[in-house]
């Protein structure tokens, strides 16, 4: 089923092009790693897609409706960097997505209200392993554990697409397959569509269930600016094994219940 | 740390001796003895004319003066500073004028101040209002465009709406550095308290020194000297203090980046 659905797709800044005709459809529950050199507009490809920039021409349409005009809950996000709020506590961070909905005019929550939603975040940090740092507040936190943080804090919004823009950059390699593998059971069990930006070949090959690369296909050096980058190589890539791994148990789940 | 002022006092013992020798009537640098009575005088016994301390009436009265238009600054500061800082609309209307208001040299319009508001105690609070408001509302203003966007944009994934970001991201992260826009703002409005005590007064810390300037009581200016900056130190190291309580995030923010 397709579900987000990108059509003639142009950026320009002023004289700049930064993108021209872009064009592809993902369906719902697909993990689309989006690769390319550095400045071709994968970034500005995702905050399109965030509608935190408007395209100059053409269209996203989610399940058939044009992008609403601002950020909502429904597409979270994740940057490589600032993507939690230096001062609320770890836990805080992820009650926030809470507060701000349920919260009325001042954001906040109180009583029995304010536990429940205690709980339902304590829980989210659990997902990502930071139950311990609860009350840490981010700059006492890892790179790898503020990255952890930022994906427990989009994903108690439920989002059905989650963006995100070189989230795993910045860490360690060892720190990385960890986050890797979280980031993979996290989105079979949420069955939301991913947008990854990356720089990391390996990395939107092992994640992906779909790799776009991006380039400009004219590069002689005076048109560079005439000219933007368009989709040059879009393939299906086979779901990392802990995905098959995944699938494969919820096919015996099913069989299991239909005999019983 | 204390060896600076150690050395300050012991010259001024030096000079006040040599002075004192040559003429023991010189008013210049009086000695200790004469300077402890006179703030025995000053703090401890009540005038003879009005049977008040004047020390304390003084403080009191130039104390009330300084929070209250420190107050009404910093919540001016902050409030036009984050909607300018956070609001484009009001950034474009706003800032432009703000930069002019803060070229305005204060002092020259205290006379039209005296002229609105009488010379009681609205003429002195406006002053320094006029003095450290402008420079606090460009620096919280520039304090919030600092903020990454990634923050903006985020908060509003999360589905906040612009009061919510105002309310819950930029204001608690503006609380600290108000307090150091404060900080930095103490001194100019002590300076524009104690101009407009020297201009027009009854009492205030400023009105006493200019009043016994004309009678070269030293003995006592320089003991009300030492009392101001020792006021100024104390506000500012509890800020200071205050900040790093009530904000650790702040702080270990500070010192990672
Ligand atoms: N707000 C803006 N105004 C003008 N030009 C911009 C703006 N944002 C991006 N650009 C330009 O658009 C081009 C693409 O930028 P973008 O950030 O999308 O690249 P990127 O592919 O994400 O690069 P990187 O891999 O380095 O993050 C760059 O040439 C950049 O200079
Ligand atoms: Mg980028």
């Amino acid at each position: 089923m397709t579900q987000v659905s990108v059509q003639n797709l142009w950026m320009e800044y002023g004289d700049q092009v930064v993108l021209e005709q872009v064009n592809f459809e993902v369906e719902t529950h697909s993990f689309v790693s989006i690769v390319g050199p550095s400045g071709c507009g994968k970034s500005t490809l995702l905050r399109l897609l965030l509608s935190q920039e408007h395209a100059t021409r053409g269209e996203i349409l989610v399940d058939g409706a044009p992008l609403p005009l601002n950020p909502d809950p429904d597409r979270g996000v994740v940057f490589q960097k600032y993507s939690v709020f230096p001062h609320l506590t770890a836990l805080e961070n992820v009650v926030l997505g809470l507060e701000l909905e349920q919260g009325g005019l001042f954001g906040r929550l109180h009583g029995k209200a304010k536990r429940r939603a205690k709980a339902e975040a304590l829980h989210h940090l659990e997902g990502v392993g930071l139950k311990d740092s609860a009350h840490k507040y981010p700059a006492s936190l890892s790179g790898g554990m503020q990255q952890r943080l930022a994906i427990a804090q989009a994903l108690i919004k439920k989002p059905r697409i989650l963006l995100l823009d070189e989230p795993f950059g910045a860490l360690d390699p060892g720190i990385r397959s960890e986050v890797h593998d979280l980031m993979l059971r996290l989105w079979w069990e949420t069955k939301m569509t991913v947008f990854m930006v990356t720089h990391d070949l390996k990395e939107a090959f092992y994640l992906g269930t779909r790799v776009i690369a991006l380039d400009r296909t004219r590069k002689r050096e005076e048109e560079k600016e005439r000219y933007g980058a368009s989709i040059i190589f879009d393939t299906p890539s086979e779901p990392a094994p802990i995905i098959q791994e995944l699938a494969a148990e919820a096919e015996t789940d099913t069989e299991t219940n239909q005999n019983t | 740390m204390l060896l600076p002022f150690a050395l300050l006092l012991i010259a001024y013992a030096v000079g006040s001796e040599i002075r004192l020798s040559d003429n023991p009537n010189d008013k210049l640098l009086p000695s200790f003895p004469t300077l402890y009575e006179a703030v025995q005088r000053m703090a401890f016994e009540p005038d003879k004319r009005t049977g008040n301390y004047l020390l304390w009436q003084d403080t009191v009265a130039s104390l009330m003066r300084l929070s209250i238009g420190v107050l009404v600054a910093t919540l001016m500061g902050s409030i036009v500073g984050i909607a300018v800082g956070l609001i484009p609309y009001v950034n474009r209307t706003m800032s432009a004028f703000i930069s002019v208001l803060a070229m305005i040299p204060p002092l020259a319009v205290l006379p039209i101040l005296f002229i609105t508001f009488g010379l009681g105690e609205l003429a002195k609070i406006v002053l320094i209002v006029f003095g450290i408001a402008p420079f606090m509302m460009r620096d919280i203003a520039l304090r919030v465009g600092e903020l990454p966007s990634e923050q903006i944009v985020k908060a509003q994934t999360l589905g906040a709406s612009t009061w919510h970001i105002a309310w819950r991201i930029v204001l608690p992260q503006m609380w600290p550095r108000i307090i150091d826009a404060l900080r930095l703002s103490l001194g100019t409005a002590w300076l524009f308290l104690i101009a407009a005590e020297a201009i027009a007064a009854q009492s205030g810390l400023g009105y006493r020194i200019f009043l016994l300037r004309r009678y070269l009581a030293m003995d006592v200016i320089l003991p009300y000297v030492a009392w101001i900056t020792f006021l100024a130190v104390l506000f500012d190291y509890t800020l200071q203090k205050f900040q790093i309580i009530a904000f650790p995030w702040f702080a270990v923010g500070r010192s990672s980046e």
